[in-house]
């Protein structure tokens, strides 16, 4: 069991490795690094809605932090792209640690419209601040990654590469959270703060804790987008890429390791297809969001462990009507 | 000095008043079932369009009731199959559901900006103070006082009431749970709708107009209904 689990990450990682030598098109890689970095993110929220149960509605805006954060000192203050995109990360946890200090005082719905609430002041913060951020202008002309040693990131291959590597580390970090005990103590958060309080843990810190590791996650996806894209507006800030990655967490499977990872790299894709639909895609995705929501409330790894479960259930049916005949 | 001190008073309240409808809504269905309601700011800007189309194509008046019916029929489809899903579940439908309102806008009437001749009577001028719309303080007023008599004079507000303070109770004493669920969320899509089509014609109506008035409301709503449901 765990090392079919085990065979099935590294199949998928080592799909991931040999797509840019069969794709040959570089919008594929440049659709799929984009889904990447978002994954990461995505990754990230899951921690804290997810495994925590606290819905954070702040998270894009916390990515765009992280991305603004490499923007600015790159473009403004010349800072070499590696030092910046290390900062991007701490930048986030910085500004996290007060958000969460004050937010995470407050419970279920309250806390979602807390951060909802950040999300939204973030986004003012970087369209209003002209002198910093460059307003609505934005800020262009980011440069590429810089090569580490041998290695160049001038293509979309290499690029593609950079980005895989980093969603393969923190798909590995988060992996070693979650099932540790750390991992466990969030979980029995979500299940009920009250008997987890009973049990001794400390609910502050550990929900603190998982909301920073999750701005971290999205501090650093904000930076590799900002050294991905190139160009940074406002929007990055905007609700809509919150709930984004809330619908690729909601559709992939909550609270799962798998869930978010799947959710981002499947959704972007139908999106492809649906692009003759622009920005009438919701007429699509809102009500498959619900149906979801009702009829699957554990995604798409939901469906795969309730198919696996009914395979073995048939299997032993079959074998004792067998021992039956027999 | 005076005047634009009074201008910008009767504005505020007239904005407040507006405001207080929407929130009106939002905090009977979050204080009476418990649902984190999203996309009550879609119903908001559907409850508009609806006004806007309904009374300039066919001179009718049953915006209010279009929005109530739809209300109630996304407590049937969506909200009440989630009942008792984990608390995360309803509150990310009421986003799907938002996010298809605004798409759905957004495909039947484009994304331009529309605006709407005021059904009322004459702007109110009074010592140099312009009160256009000093209609929607008194009208928002009086939906205010209206719903608080409905819910603690009548038996149909009671059994409202009843299943705020507790469901099971309310459902032993032969009230039906479901019933008055949709019921709250019918009062909820009209007094959206009415506090839309009262301030659609001072501003202008677009689909994500619903988005700005939830964002602003959101706070005030949910610390309203404490006081509300206790």
């Amino acid at each position: 069991m765990k090392n079919s689990c085990s065979f099935g990450w590294l199949a998928l990682f080592a799909l991931g490795l040999v797509l840019p030598l069969l794709v040959h098109n570089d919008y594929s890689l440049t659709v799929m690094s984009t889904a990447y970095i978002f994954a990461l993110a995505t990754v990230g929220l899951n921690l804290i809605t997810g495994y925590t149960g606290q819905f954070n509605l702040a998270h894009g805006g916390f990515m765009a932090i992280g991305a603004y954060t490499v923007g600015i000192l790159t473009v403004d203050h010349g800072v070499p792209f590696w030092a910046a995109f290390a900062l991007s990360g701490v930048v986030c946890v910085v500004l996290g640690f007060f958000v969460g200090i004050l937010s995470l005082r407050l419970r279920g719905n309250y806390f979602s419209i807390f951060t909802l609430c950040v999300g939204y002041i973030i986004f003012l913060v970087i369209e209003k601040w002209d002198s910093l951020t460059h307003g609505v202008v934005g800020i262009i002309g980011i440069n590429a990654p810089p090569g580490i040693g041998p290695i160049t990131f001038d293509s979309p291959r290499s690029l593609y590469y950079l980005t895989l590597a980093f969603l393969a580390l923190g798909m590995w970090l988060m992996h070693r959270i979650v099932d540790s005990l750390l991992g466990h103590t969030f979980v029995a958060i979500r299940n009920s703060e009250n008997l987890a309080q009973a049990l001794g843990i400390d609910l502050m810190s550990n929900k603190l804790l998982a909301f920073l590791i999750s701005t971290f996650y999205a501090g650093i996806a904000g930076g590799l987008y900002a050294g991905f894209v190139r160009f940074l507006g406002p929007d990055l800030a905007s609700i809509d890429h919150t709930f984004d990655m809330t619908m690729y967490v909601v559709v992939g499977g909550i609270g799962t390791l798998a869930g978010p990872l799947i959710g981002a790299l499947a959704v972007p894709w139908i999106t492809q297809y649906l692009q003759f639909m622009q920005d009438y895609r919701f007429l699509v995705f809102g009500p498959l969001l619900i149906v979801l929501l009702i009829f699957l409330p554990n995604g798409l790894v939901g469906l795969y462990i309730s198919a696996r479960r009914r395979l073995s259930d048939a299997h032993v049916r079959a074998a004792s009507r067998g021992d039956g005949h027999a | 000095m005076v005047d634009l001190f009074l201008q910008q008073v009767l504005n505020g309240l007239t904005l407040g008043g507006v405001y207080s409808l929407v929130a009106l809504g939002l905090t009977v269905v979050y204080g009476i079932m418990a649902v984190p309601n999203f996309a009550h700011g879609a119903f908001y800007m559907v409850g508009a369009f609806a006004a806007f189309y309904l009374t300039s194509r066919f001179g009718l008046n049953y915006w209010a009731a279009m929005a109530a019916a739809l209300a109630m029929l996304a407590e049937r489809l969506v909200f009440r199959p989630l009942r008792n899903a984990p608390g995360l579940s309803p509150m990310i439908a009421a986003i799907g559901l938002m996010l298809f309102l605004q798409a759905g806008a957004q495909a039947l009437w484009g994304t331009d900006f529309q605006r709407m001749s005021p059904p009322w009577p004459g702007v109110i001028e009074w010592s140099g103070v312009i009160a256009p719309i000093q209609w929607l303080l008194i009208i928002g007023g009086a939906f205010g006082l209206v719903l608080q008599l409905f819910l603690h004079h009548t038996a149909t507000g009671a059994t409202i009431l009843a299943v705020a303070q507790n469901r099971e109770g309310a459902a032993l004493m032969g009230i039906d749970p479901r019933k008055v669920g949709m019921l709250t969320f019918g009062i909820s899509g009209a007094l959206a709708a009415v506090a839309a089509a009262l301030y659609a014609p001072i501003n202008l109506i677009y689909p994500a107009m619903g988005q700005i008035v939830i964002l602003s409301l959101r706070p005030q709503g949910l610390f309203a209904l404490e006081a509300r449901t206790s």
